[in-house]
């Protein structure tokens, strides 16, 4: 054992990642590398029509094909299922029309890629072929596209039996609005149309399901980022108890979101499972993904802000659409989210938004990444820059002027989280972490070089954006540590990890207790055993998951002292936990292992337990966090844009953040510099292209743009710790905070790059194309 | 996204190969060689040929030698091959390794061929501009022996060509280019690696400081590379200069016809075109060595 490591050496520090090793030498256990003998493969029959009814769905053929052997429809599946939808959405009083997800459709499809049968063969290629011989005699319906439209009276409806495509209308109120407005020096306003696309991990979903007759439990597999949830559905829908399915989670290649909703995929090959007696695998491919993975998509925002001579924001008021899809898959939680977080970084003195939910004939929406963050900091930070262009300021002046001060903290916002708590910015200093990247990215100098570079025909332009994250999404999650007679420390945890780097960072926050030796540390994730717990999402594992582990944890090192003391025949005060044991402080050979502990505290048949109060060296925490921890940042680019063809470069990317404490700051990183590359996506790459009859056109990715490395600028990261008061370690989450500014500081790069045709675009993402055309468009301007 | 169920040949000569063309070409096989196209075309079900004619085992196929006056490419010569400059094909080897960077990403390069892309005709093939800027001429290869086809008569349109489903393209030639001609090739794309949204090859002699002898050629732009006759013209005899960019930028816009797709507006796409063509231009005019 090495003798640096020391005890309280691991949390804070860039260890490197525990799951890699695995993972980059071929021995990661990803959904596909399971094959059970004897295991069958699907393929989906989709709807190729956004919007039809079908009457018979014709089998006969498929069942001739090689490998074949079954084919499954709805009605095929019902006797082992107890019911025909899948219903998970969160509860919300606010939504007007039911449409969850039916297992596979019955007599209607409602978008292009919508399930409608299973072929189920000997290998996924002849289920395949097969599925190109299933007849179903569609009749195409009208279709819904575009939100905007959907929601005017007279549109088409989604679903045939739907009165209307409004799901829900709800808001945002506070403060005299209209007398904020009425009484402004300036009013500036615009509409904001913001998509953002898919997902796009690197594995797509996938789930294998067998029935294990020995033990009577049906084993499911599922590349999900919430496999306890998964576990509820399939207990309700097959009508199974708890102790008879078991739900695993192997490694995942990516999450981003999509994989925390339960899918009706996952249900359908458990029940052809069980209906086969057979093992049965299902691999989404990346065409699939395309077209039946959730997005995120579209809102329209028109916004108008008020504010005052000096520039101090006096109200902000507007409506938004929301693009919802056609089914319910989460909830409203991607709209609200974007109508709680738009005013949050800034005192803001009234804010009105009115929200329409609306259905569309596309793939259901849920949360990718951000979450609906990014969509609100980007019409917000539009809003300022237009302010700071009517009232005459510097655009990071008139942030400055009206960003959340240190001295407010905790600031109370008259605002409510979905589940009804509050919302309190619990600290940070926000004018400081601009300042930071103001500093860093010589904002002061660039004008200067801005007008060097104009000499030499290039066009360089700056632009700043804040943002606020909302961390750590309560209520808990479940860890429990455990040493072993091995002397190894076993933590089982239902925080789910899908590349994060979940298991290192539960590791350091438990091994900091412990010894600080993180190679006796096993972490296992994604837990099911224990119904306490939720899984990833929200940027909410290192705080919820991370109290758990650190209570747990803390308890067992207790536990270790108590039993050690009485092995040693020592006080607890002369003790100190080393790696691996508990010694005499300052005679490190006069020690205990904590194999020995372990074995002496689960003692012997018939000897008393010395010293506990239970037996076993071992703790379970659920540490309950009901208000969420808020990350906040400063983004600025620098970008070239080429009037010629209206492409956009970024030569400069400053993020300055502060997350609370760093667990381990490499991991952070890791984290920042991902988000990063979704905002850059968002802001000038990433776009789901449907057509007017809502048939996705960019299903490839070909034609959708994946940020690639050669994209990714060169980032520079200052990291800020001012620990969140809300949990013992003082950490707030960071999974989703490089997204959220980014789209916004490079689009405002843009505007200033261009200045001399005086633009504001007003919609992610730009091509080269939307950038040109506007310089053409624009009469007035000409070149600077 | 698994291919539909085919028949796999690997014929060891050419006459192998175009005997099983011959027997399943009408039937829509077809000959695989790099199969960077063909085999994403296959695992989307886009493409669904029965059989597969396998040429990578034909030895005399993968030679790349320089003849009388020219380059000549097999069949199965990589894009990869020319990712160093081939000195034997001197001005002609320097511009090849110029343009080869553009294509696709580096693993793809070591697969995918130069004949391949040729056959394809994708409209933003690289080599398909090469090919038609500087006069390629192809051999086809069926039972019935040889036929030369010059390179315009040979594509079609996207994705489109005048080969017969029983002829293998097994050569192409390309003529060398003298000492004293400049190159210039510029691409437009979203992303490193992607499909041209626009590009120009342009080569031309300076003789006495004056351009003579023009080939001009754009593509991405239309549904098929081509040269440009009017932009050649307006520059043949002129001082390679700003003002004569600007007016081959301008012939260029007013010539083409340009594509359009769900992401990219013909206006946009001619616009471009100018601009592909006076970048291509400067680059020719400042580049001393590539």
């Amino acid at each position: 054992m090495s003798e640096n490591i020391t005890p309280n050496a691991t949390f804070g520090k860039g260890v490197r990642r525990l799951e890699d090793r695995a993972l980059v030498t071929g021995r990661g256990r990803y959904l596909d590398n399971l094959q059970p003998q004897g295991c069958l493969a699907v393929a989906f029959v989709r709807s190729p029509h956004a919007h039809a009814t079908f009457q018979s769905i014709d089998t006969t053929s498929a069942l001739t094909m090689p490998g074949v052997h079954a084919v499954l429809t709805i009605d095929d599946l019902m006797p082992v299922l107890t019911g025909r939808k899948l219903i998970v959405g969160l509860p919300s009083a606010a939504i007007e029309l039911e449409v969850d997800r039916p297992i596979l459709a019955g007599d209607e499809v409602v978008y292009v890629g919508e399930a409608i049968c299973m072929v189920v063969a000997d290998t996924r290629a002849q289920a395949e072929d097969a599925a190109e011989y299933v007849e179903i005699d569609f009749s195409p319906l009208d279709v819904v596209s575009d939100c905007s439209l959907a929601i005017k009276a007279g549109a088409p409806t989604v679903h045939r039996n739907l009165p209307h495509n409004r799901l829900a209308a709800f808001g945002f109120r506070y403060g005299e609005v209209e007398k904020a407005f009425s009484s402004a020096a300036h009013v500036v306003g615009d509409r904001y149309e913001v998509h953002r696309g898919g997902a796009h991990s690197l594995e797509g979903r996938g789930v294998l399901a067998m029935e294990d007759s020995l033990r009577g439990v049906l084993d499911v597999w599922s590349s999900t980022q919430t496999p306890l949830a998964l576990k509820k559905a399939l207990c309700e829908l097959l009508g199974r108890d708890e102790n008879t399915i078991r739900v695993e989670m192997p490694d995942v290649g990516g999450g981003f979101g999509p994989k925390l909703v339960t899918y009706p995929e996952e249900i359908a090959v458990a029940a052809a499972s069980v209906l086969l007696a057979r093992p049965v695998k299902w691999v989404e491919d990346r065409r699939e993904h395309f077209i039946a993975a959730a997005q995120e998509r579209d809102q329209i925002w028109d916004m108008q802000m008020a504010v005052d001579a000096d520039g101090g924001i006096l109200a902000i008021r507007g409506s938004m659409i929301h693009d919802h899809g056609a089914y319910t898959a989460r909830g409203l939680n991607i709209a609200y989210g974007s109508g709680v977080t738009l005013p949050l970084p800034y005192n803001v003195g009234a804010y009105a938004l009115d929200i329409e939910v609306v259905l569309t004939n596309k793939v259901p929406t849920a949360p990718i990444r951000g979450a609906g963050q990014p969509q609100a900091a980007f019409v917000m930070e539009r809003l300022l820059d237009k302010a700071a262009g009517v009232v005459g300021l510097d655009r990071a002046e008139i942030r400055r002027r009206n960003l959340v001060r240190s001295d407010q903290m905790p600031c109370l916002k008259p605002l409510k989280l979905r589940g009804g708590t509050n919302v309190i910015l619990d600290s940070g200093d926000y004018p400081a972490t601009m300042k930071s990247a103001l500093e860093q990215s010589d904002w002061a100098g660039f004008q200067v070089r801005q007008q060097q570079a104009r000499k030499a025909g290039k066009f360089l332009g700056i632009g700043i954006a804040n943002y606020v994250e909302g961390t750590g999404r309560g209520p808990y999650e479940s860890v429990s540590v455990r040493v072993n007679r091995k002397g190894v420390i076993e933590v089982v945890t239902g925080a789910a990890a899908m590349g994060q780097g979940t298991e290192t960072m539960i590791a350091q926050i438990v091994a900091e207790q412990l010894g600080g030796d993180l190679s006796i540390v096993r972490v296992k994730t994604g837990d099911t055993d224990n119904p306490l717990g939720f899984g990833g999402f929200n940027s909410r594992q290192t705080v919820t998951a991370g109290a758990s582990a650190h209570a747990a944890a803390q308890k067992v090192r207790k536990l270790l002292l108590q039993m050690a003391g009485h092995i040693l025949e020592a006080s607890e005060d002369d003790l100190e936990i080393l790696p691996g044991k508990v010694a005499i402080k300052g005679v490190s050979e006069r020690c205990a292992t904590f194999g020995e502990i372990a074995t002496a505290a689960i003692g012997l048949p018939g000897f008393a337990i010395p010293v506990l109060d239970k037996p076993g060296i071992s703790a379970s925490e659920q540490v309950i966090i009901n208000d969420m921890a808020y990350s906040n940042g400063s983004a600025v680019a620098e970008v070239e844009v080429d009037p010629d063809t209206g492409s956009v470069r970024i030569i400069a990317f400053t993020i300055a953040h502060d997350c609370g404490r760093m667990v381990n700051p490499k991991l952070v990183d890791g984290q920042i510099i991902g988000g990063i590359a979704h905002g850059l996506g968002n802001a000038l790459y990433e776009k789901m292209i449907y057509d007017a009859t809502a048939q996705p056109l960019t299903t490839t990715f070909a034609d959708y743009l994946l940020v690639s490395a050669s994209e990714m600028p060169p980032v520079t990261i200052l990291h800020t710790e001012s620990p969140s008061p809300l949990n013992e370690l003082g950490v707030k989450g960071v999974g989703e905070s490089g997204v959220i500014p980014t789209a916004p500081a490079i689009i405002s790069a843009i505007d200033n790059a261009l200045a001399g045709w005086n633009l504001h675009f007003n919609r992610a993402p730009l091509s080269p194309q939307d950038v040109y055309a506007s310089l053409r468009s624009d009469s007035k301007g000409e070149r600077a | 996204m698994k291919a539909a169920p085919f028949t796999l040949h690997k014929p060891g000569t050419l006459e192998e190969a175009v005997a099983l063309l011959a027997e399943y070409g009408e039937d829509g096989g077809l000959v695989i060689a790099g199969g960077q196209s063909l085999t994403p075309m296959m695992a989307l079900r886009v493409a669904y040929p029965p059989h597969l004619v396998d040429i990578n085992a034909i030895e005399k196929l993968s030679q790349l030698t320089v003849g009388d006056g020219f380059l000549s490419i097999g069949a199965t010569v990589r894009h990869a091959q020319f990712h160093r400059h081939f000195v034997e094909a001197g001005t002609l080897g320097r511009l090849l390794s110029s343009v080869v960077h553009h294509i696709a990403h580096y693993p793809i390069r070591q697969r995918g061929t130069f004949c391949g892309s040729l056959a394809h005709a994708d409209p933003s093939s690289e080599w398909c501009l090469v090919a038609a800027t500087l006069g390629a001429e192809l051999r086809l290869t069926s039972t019935s022996g040889d036929r030369l086809v010059q390179i315009n008569d040979f594509l079609d349109g996207a994705m489109s060509t005048t080969r017969e489903p029983s002829e293998i393209l097994t050569e192409a030639r390309l003529p060398l280019l003298a000492e004293n001609t400049r190159f210039g090739f510029y691409e437009f794309n979203r992303r490193a690696g992607d499909f041209a949204l626009g590009m120009a090859l342009v080569a031309y002699d300076l003789e006495g400081g004056k351009i003579r002898n023009a080939r001009i050629g754009v593509g991405g732009i239309e549904e098929k590379a081509r040269r440009l006759a009017a932009v050649e013209a307006a520059l043949e005899g002129k001082t390679p200069d700003s003002e004569a960019f600007a007016a081959a930028a301008a012939a260029t816009v007013a010539d083409v016809d340009a594509m359009e797709d769900p992401t990219t507006s013909a206006q946009y796409r001619r616009d471009l075109s100018g601009v592909v063509v006076r970048r291509a231009l400067e680059i020719a005019q400042t580049a001393t060595r590539f």
